[in-house]
């Protein structure tokens, strides 16, 4: 079905208005050599009927959480959305409005960004936060940029190993062009590597391979070098319950907050964030809700410092990013704030409980191993007894998604897994996992 | 009824409340993180009920306005109807709950969409390939541009600099500049339209790339597209097309024909998508033949046997550009739209470009026309008779909201001072349009009478005029306990 309103007489008066006798005639412009030949092959429009049916199929030839049991992490998490934060986008006033340019109208979504802006400076301790951004690795790009921006004149980005390799791989293309530069290392190296050059030191935490570390290291490694700190945060669940980057004297944070209130959806939309010190806002990037008054002298909001952005500054903006998530940064500000000071951490802590409670329990499964020494939130590495593609296979067969194979990332790692637990695994799907991988070794 | 004020979240919070529904803690509560790496209550955090949660954000949702109060003439943004079923689908478990790293065995539902929607763009842009990687219309310039750098690279020279004109969207310079290139600006002739001889003479061997917005951000078609595909391209250059405009020739032009070699789509746009409060967007880049084996990784592609894969092994790749695969979501909803329409989505480009150009004639005896071109789906006109009486665009756009409206998009493109940039889109019937025409009637009518009037406005919004100027000077970013 077309959506399209106009009725055959009301297009007959509207070009008797204009003063021509079709359509096609409007398009007096368009070269005969560059018409579509005929129409395009794209069959017959379909009714809703048969759309609903046809992608009804193809949604049925996925596995999803709700018909597997579901273990599966490495940067995006299955977490629970109440009800209310995904019908409240239902709401046209919420869906189909523009960006809140013109803040007279838009005064809900406004209210709602500084109030997502205020959540995620609380959750990381920072003083400010932007509106939000891409996803998880461009936000670790434009926290790059903006710690090129605030120590000018260095070309190094000493980067964690342990950050999402795909964060890593993004940050390479962006970087290719910039004349900027990128050395990774382990964590415990960051303070030692640190030099004049260095404009950016960024660590993750938990990082890609479940380890909480101490916001710490990247800290002093900023600190000896006089380059910014980054934290970059892959699973904000954890944010709750870890100490954040703000308290441990990191300058920024940044990285993927879908954990919050967004489905997974295949990989997105997601939801990037950027929180900072406030010696640092008005480098940050994308953008900014701010509170202001109207003309009557009542609290309102608008957008803000827009002078940095590209519509104004063209080729000189801070960035070339033209929006942000605002459906998701409004379903994840409905979710935080119904989840609050007591909801976020016992969520956090079902979390890391039924974590500890299944890596106890395949450590004791025989032929499988957690290789990693340190403290974890949700996640870990497990060693597995051949190709982990093949466990994983086998374990799927039984209606268990098992863990997230590393070959994906590291050739050189065929034998291991990631594993998350999250606050909707059940103590008997975890039981299950467990006698399943023992039926499996 | 004028919506009440709405304090902020954080005002409605009071110590006890609790908005959280968790089952019972079912293991061992044994958490192994050291206390120094841990946190305590975070203090300022909501304390709140679901009834709060349920009145405040209805109540803040009504200091909005949307698609479904009214026609939403945002010039260059095609803000259309959203249709409810699309929405429906991308929440199918099947593609809500499917997690990016399932055994690709066990994702084929996605993965044949992504095929399905690829195969699609790629008919109605007549170019081979498209990457689904951008996740909005400037990432998918960036991956374009890379894309373009990538081939010249092989050839032997990246070259230097990049040509856009001055009606260019501001994003065009930004991606430039972040993809490594220098930005040289190209003047438009007094129809409008790019210059054949300031393109000739720009035209060297250091161009990388003529970025051009096809029709243009005055909705002026490029007739000569073709001579000036060939100027680009007759000294090693490649032709970039901003597809931001795409609805207005949506079936009914091919850019692969124009000799366009990469072209974006906002999905958003053209294709439907909801514009949520801002984002999120889509930016599918299709791309000539040549530029291929540079889109970003991962692609998908279809194997011999029928089924699907993501392909992450493409030596010549740009690179990876984001985490996971692409906008899942929006593409659920996209293919959606597309597939509603068909092979006749022809008719939707047709009935924007009538819609447009009734505007276009039923106002422009009351607002100035810069260009007398004729135009597709958008029309720029100027407050040039206004200013006469001291009334400006920006009171214009204030103004309208008090009948009403979201405002035209305002003072853009910068060659027309004073712009009104106003794009009705396919989804408004005459009745919706002559409601419009009529506020922008009535307004014209009291900036001659009462001018004085419109300096105030809005006087009929949740707030009144918003102190932009204040805000910047004093920021305040966020609520503080």
């Amino acid at each position: 079905m077309k959506f399209l309103p106009s009725s055959p007489d009301e297009r007959r008066e509207m070009l008797a208005a204009v003063g021509v006798s079709s359509i096609d005639d409007l398009f007096v412009d368009v070269p005969a050599p560059v018409r579509a030949p005929g129409k395009p092959a794209l069959g017959r429009p379909l009714s809703e009927i048969e759309i609903r049916r046809l992608f009804g199929e193809l949604a049925a030839r996925n596995a999803d959480a709700r018909s597997y049991a579901h273990f599966l992490g490495a940067g995006c998490y299955h977490h629970y959305v109440p009800a209310i934060a995904d019908q409240m986008l239902y709401r046209e006033e919420w869906l189909t409005a523009y960006t809140p340019y013109q803040p007279e109208i838009s005064q809900g979504t406004l209210q709602s960004i500084f109030e997502w802006q205020t959540h995620i400076a609380l959750l990381t301790g920072m003083d400010v936060a932007n509106a939000s951004l891409y996803e998880g690795a461009t936000a670790l790009v434009e926290a790059l940029l903006m710690a090129s921006r605030i120590v000018k004149n260095r070309r190094k980005a000493l980067l964690d190993r342990n950050i999402h390799p795909e964060y890593l791989a993004t940050v390479r293309t962006y970087f290719h062009n910039l004349d900027l530069e990128v050395i990774e290392a382990g964590p415990e190296e960051l303070e030692g590597l640190a030099d004049a050059g260095t404009f950016a030191v960024a660590l993750q935490s938990p990082g890609f391979f479940g380890e909480v570390r101490d916001w710490g290291l990247a800290a002093r490694a900023a600190q000896k070098s006089g380059a910014v700190a980054i934290g970059v945060v892959a699973e904000a669940m954890s944010l709750p319950l870890l100490k954040p980057p703000g308290e441990l004297g990191l300058d920024i944070a940044c990285g993927e907050a879908r954990s919050l209130g967004v489905p997974m959806s295949y990989g997105a939309p997601a939801l990037g964030f950027l929180a900072c010190r406030d010696a640092h806002k008005r480098q940050m990037p994308g953008r900014l809700a701010g509170q202001t008054v109207d003309a009557e002298g009542n609290r309102a909001f608008c957008l803000t410092l827009s002078t940095r952005e590209q519509h104004i500054r063209r080729e000189k903006a801070t960035s070339n990013i033209c929006t942000n998530q605002g459906l998701m940064a409004l379903a994840s500000n409905i979710y935080l704030s119904l989840l609050g000071k007591s909801g976020l951490r016992a969520t956090a802590i079902q979390c890391a409980a039924g974590a500890a409670y299944l890596r106890e329990g395949i450590a004791r499964t025989k032929g499988f191993s957690v290789p990693g020494r340190g403290p974890v939130f949700n996640e870990f590495c497990v060693k597995t007894p051949g190709p982990a593609e093949e466990i994983v296979r086998r374990m799927a067969e039984r209606k268990i998604l098992a863990g997230v194979p590393l070959a994906r990332w590291f050739a050189d790692r065929r034998e291991e897994m990631l594993v998350a637990v999250t606050e909707m695994n059940t103590r008997e799907e975890m039981d299950r996992y467990l006698s399943a991988l023992g039926s499996l070794a | 009824m004028k919506p009440r004020r709405e304090p902020l979240i954080f005002e409605r919070s009071r110590p006890g409340k609790n908005g959280a529904s968790l089952p019972p803690l079912e293991v061992p509560e044994t958490i192994a993180i050291p206390e120094a790496l841990r946190r305590g209550p975070i203090e300022g955090e909501t304390e709140v009920t679901e009834v709060d949660v349920a009145r405040h954000f209805t109540r803040l949702s009504r200091r909005n306005l949307g698609i479904d109060d009214g026609m939403y003439p945002l010039g260059s943004c095609t803000m259309k109807h959203n249709p409810r079923l699309n929405e429906e689908l991308a929440r199918l478990p099947g593609f809500a709950a499917a997690h990016p790293y399932a055994p690709e065995a066990l994702a084929q539902g996605s993965l044949e969409l992504m095929w399905r929607i690829e195969r699609a763009l790629a008919e109605l842009t007549g170019l081979p390939r498209v990457t689904l990687a951008p996740a909005a219309g400037a990432h998918g310039e960036l991956a374009g541009i890379l894309m373009i750098r990538k081939a010249l690279e092989k050839r032997g020279n990246p070259r230097k600099v990049v040509l856009i004109p001055d009606s260019a969207h501001g994003t065009n310079p930004a991606t430039a500049h972040f993809a490594g290139y220098r930005v040289q600006e190209l003047k438009s002739n007094a129809n409008g339209r790019l210059d054949l001889s300031v393109l000739e003479a720009a035209m060297t061997q250091e161009v990388a790339a003529l970025m051009m917005t096809v029709p243009n951000t005055l909705g002026i078609f490029e007739r000569r597209i073709v001579e000036i595909a060939k100027i680009v391209h007759g000294k090693g250059g490649f032709l970039y097309g901003d597809g931001a405009n795409f609805n207005a020739f949506v079936g009914i032009a091919n850019p692969g024909l124009m000799g366009i070699d990469v072209m974006h789509m906002n999905l958003h746009k053209t294709f439907s998508t909801p514009h949520g409060g801002g984002g999120p967007g889509a930016g599918p880049v299709a791309v000539a033949a040549e530029l291929a084996p540079y889109m970003p990784v991962p692609v998908d592609e279809r194997n011999g046997d029928g089924t699907f894969r993501l392909e992450y092994d493409r030596p010549d790749s740009v690179g990876r550009l984001r985490s996971f695969a692409t906008q899942f979501g929006m593409l659920v909803r996209a293919l959606a739209f597309i597939l509603s329409h068909g092979e006749e989505i022809g008719d939707m480009a047709r009935d924007a470009v009538l819609n447009a150009n009734y505007i276009r004639a039923r106002l422009r005896d009351v607002y100035h026309l810069k260009y007398d071109s004729p135009t597709l789906h958008e029309v720029v006109f100027s407050d040039r008779k206004q200013a006469e009486k001291g009334v400006h665009n920006g009171d214009i756009a204030k103004r309208l909201m008090d009948y009403g409206f979201p405002p035209p998009t305002m003072s853009f493109p910068l060659i027309v001072a004073g712009a009104i940039m106003i794009e009705p889109t396919e989804t408004e019937d005459k009745g919706e349009l002559d409601a419009f025409i009529e506020a922008m009637r009535a307004i014209a009518r009291e900036a001659e009478e009462n001018p004085g009037l419109l300096a105030g406005a809005p006087y009929d919004t949740p707030v009144r005029r918003v102190d932009e100027v204040a805000a910047a000077k004093n920021l305040i970013l966020r609520w503080k306990p």
